[in-house]
């Protein structure tokens, strides 16, 4: 460790100057700046999918601004909590916007961040060196989830209040410790004051410091290995004379002023929402959380916020009767593993005692549908974590790999999409069937991935990037 | 396997999907209103024939300065029972009395315009649609019924203007069994004329309606009109941003 030295300036230096270097000589601010964003050497070729990550910054201060604002009126009561949000509404000078941003911002979150998801995934983002970028993504989505869920609860709405009682209630289905488990996270019996002021502790402080730590570990370990491109090679193989990346630009000023850009345009669709569509026909503001909370009467129809709907529809999906195909499915995949993997035997045998007892688990006598529908409720989303091990492509880019592989990505997509929209409606007999075929398809992506993403005619990567001069 | 084949498959299942949704009552599009002297007419009901059950505990009398009345019209001809003009709209109705005498709580209408928004149309539409299907039925307990929310506790507050209608029902065959027949909605038929005319009646409910969805977002002219200047702004600072982004990439080959 140096001794400590104070940097000497003429004396006619600039103040600005003299105080930056006072600074540095205490606290790395302008090595700060310019390791994470400054001298940043980020690929030069980056499209549309690039401006995700810095939206969702973006609106996770914007979440926390409005939030705090919401907090000063907001009462977690369950006597006054529903009133205090119409309070907002009406008497708080601007609260109406400031609950409609907060309120907007929690579904916009959700849509870019499942968009910067789609880029990792199409350009292969999550691949080695990228592991851990990806896990700490992954796990910034999964206390997202929690911060909605917990933050749904706070209007007292119906919707809340329902949605709330349903999701608590699936740790219910644990074997042993279910109940007591459920009753544990709400407090009560029943969703309850306790419950409330819970979740509102959660959603305020808890929550969003776990997301800000979690956000700069993904941001320092994005800065350490270098952002991934369209075409999914590394910029760094590549130096100049200079030592920097031939195609990489230093973030600043170039992607400053880029991702302005994308910000203003962003912007401007956030806007039209706010000021026109708040409710936007009943997904970002549901229709019978304009009730409130009453615990004698169980809506007809109780669906979470749409965001969750894919999930959940895999959730609904696994019914009595599916069982069967499930253990035919199972039964199928360790026979494939068998047979198609290069595993250790070990790993195999492991992986077959695993689908052995997932059957006999499965059989009507061991555990209910119930329980397995938590599981792989659970297990489509963990199963996110996993795609950097289960990627096997020779290429990590989309562009390079054989065209039939985009057909398995928008089969995929499409199959998202549609449990997410058979999510947000009743159930109903041909929507319990397609959404199971399409929890199929989900997870017949993933597990299925080692070996498909080998196949095929994979196209030549060039050396350098590929960019058009704006 | 064929992915195209898949694809179109679940593409042709999803409409059907989408219509397999509720039934009931067909809702009515409540009328465009958009003046001013709606809203008030509109007030002036509320006040006079829902506020005396209903409490409406968001929305505070002066509010409706908002909607072109002044202190002095509000005192004179909107509150009743020494109220102050900065009072919340609450009743005199206990709780506990609503539930021996109607059988449940008159729900509060702060939000109840935007509450009742559905798939099967706006909150206004089920408003204007359920104010204007009220039909005397002796089987229930206040001798009224409604054909949007069957069996509803609520009597019809309205029917002075309205009148008094029954309904007339049909046996039709049973689509699922022909071996069985249901009663099928035919019509009302007028036991009663009101001091209304039909038409009347619905301008009439038509501004109540107007009114409750005013009352459910006071704020909602503001937003839009301060929307328009914001969509504005963010249009030239864009592009702005997108002249400026472009003159730094410029050098970049």
């Amino acid at each position: 460790m140096a001794a400590f030295k104070e940097t000497k300036f003429p004396a006619d230096a600039p103040a600005a100057e003299k105080a930056v270097g006072w600074i540095d000589d205490r606290f790395p601010l302008t090595k700060l700046w310019n390791d994470q964003w400054g001298t940043y050497y980020a690929p030069k070729n980056f499209n549309f999918w690039y401006i995700f990550g810095v939206l969702a910054t973006l609106i996770l201060v914007l979440q926390i601004v409005t939030g705090i604002f919401l907090t000063m009126h907001y009462k977690p009561d369950a006597t006054l909590a529903f009133g205090s949000v119409e309070y907002i509404m009406r008497e708080v000078p601007w609260g109406w916007l400031v609950r409609y941003m907060h309120s907007t911002g929690a579904s916009a979150f959700f849509i870019v961040i499942y968009l910067h998801m789609t880029r990792a995934l199409i350009y292969g983002s999550y691949r080695k060196p990228r592991e851990l970028i990806w896990l700490f993504g992954f796990a910034i989505f999964l206390a997202l989830m929690a911060e909605a869920f917990f933050g749904y609860l706070l209007p007292w709405g119906q919707m809340s209040y329902w949605g709330a009682q349903v999701i608590v209630n699936l740790f219910g289905a644990i074997p042993l410790i279910g109940p007591d488990l459920s009753l544990w996270i709400r407090g009560d019996y029943v969703v309850s004051d306790a419950t409330l002021n819970r979740f509102f502790a959660f959603h305020v402080i808890a929550i969003p410091l776990v997301i800000l730590g979690l956000v700069a570990a993904h941001l320092i370990a994005l800065h350490e290995v270098g952002s991934n491109n369209p075409d999914g090679i590394e910029v760094k193989d590549t130096l100049g004379p200079d030592g920097h990346p031939l195609d990489a630009v230093p973030s600043h000023p170039y992607y400053t002023f880029h991702d302005l850009f994308g910000v203003s345009v962003f912007l401007v669709i956030f806007s039209t929402v706010v000021f026109f569509a708040p409710e936007m026909g009943g997904y970002f503001l549901e229709y019978n959380n304009f009730i409130p909370a009453d615990s004698l009467k169980t809506p007809l129809h109780i669906a979470p916020t749409w965001y969750f709907t894919p999930f959940y529809s895999v959730l609904r999906a696994i019914t009595a009767d599916f069982m069967y195909v499930l253990m035919a499915v199972v039964a199928a995949y360790v026979v494939f593993v068998f047979l198609k993997s290069r595993l250790a035997f070990k790993t195999k045998a492991i992986i077959a005692v695993i689908g052995l007892l997932m059957i006999i688990g499965m059989l009507p006598a061991i555990l209910d549908a119930k329980f397995w529908g938590v599981v792989l409720f659970g297990a489509s989303v963990m199963i996110l974590a996993a795609l950097p091990w289960l990627d096997h492509s020779p290429v990590r880019s989309i562009r390079y790999r054989p065209d039939w592989h985009k057909y398995v990505y928008a089969l995929f997509g499409f199959a998202f999409v549609t449990l997410g929209y058979l999510g947000t409606r009743a159930p109903s007999p041909i929507g319990g069937v397609v959404s199971q075929v399409c929890t199929l398809i989900y997870f017949g992506f993933f597990l299925l991935m080692p070996w498909w993403s080998t196949m095929g005619r994979f196209k030549p990567v060039p050396k350098r990037v590929t960019f058009h001069p704006h | 396997m064929n992915f195209p084949k898949t694809l179109i498959a679940i593409l042709a299942l999803l409409p059907a999907l989408a219509c397999a949704s509720e039934g009931g009552f067909p809702l009515d599009k409540a009328p465009e209103r958009g003046s001013v002297t709606s809203l008030q007419h509109g007030a002036k009901l509320f006040v006079n024939y829902c506020l005396n059950c209903h409490a409406a505990a968001s929305m505070r009398y002066n509010r409706l300065k908002d909607i072109g009345l002044t202190d002095d019209q509000i005192k004179n001809n909107l509150l009743f029972s020494g109220e102050k003009v900065g009072d919340v709209m609450t009743v005199a109705l206990r709780p506990a009395d609503a539930k021996a005498w109607f059988g449940a709580i008159p729900p509060d209408l702060s939000v109840i315009a935007r509450a009742k928004a559905s798939s099967a149309g706006t909150g206004g539409d089920y408003l204007y649609t359920y104010l204007r299907s009220f039909y005397k039925d002796d089987t229930r307990p206040t001798g009224w019924n409604n054909m949007v929310l069957p069996n509803v506790a609520m009597p019809h507050t309205m029917w002075q203007l309205q009148g008094v209608r029954t309904v007339k029902m049909v046996e039709e065959k049973d689509p699922h069994d022909p071996a069985k027949t249901v009663h099928k909605f035919a019509g009302y038929e007028m036991v009663k004329p009101g001091s209304m005319s039909a038409n009347d009646f619905d301008i009439a409910t038509a501004d109540l309606v107007y009114y409750l969805e005013w009352m459910a977002e006071p704020a909602q002219g503001t937003r839009k009109r301060l929307g328009v200047w914001v969509l504005l702004f963010l249009s030239i600072f864009s592009l702005l941003c997108w002249r400026l982004s472009a003159s730094y990439w410029k050098n970049v080959k």
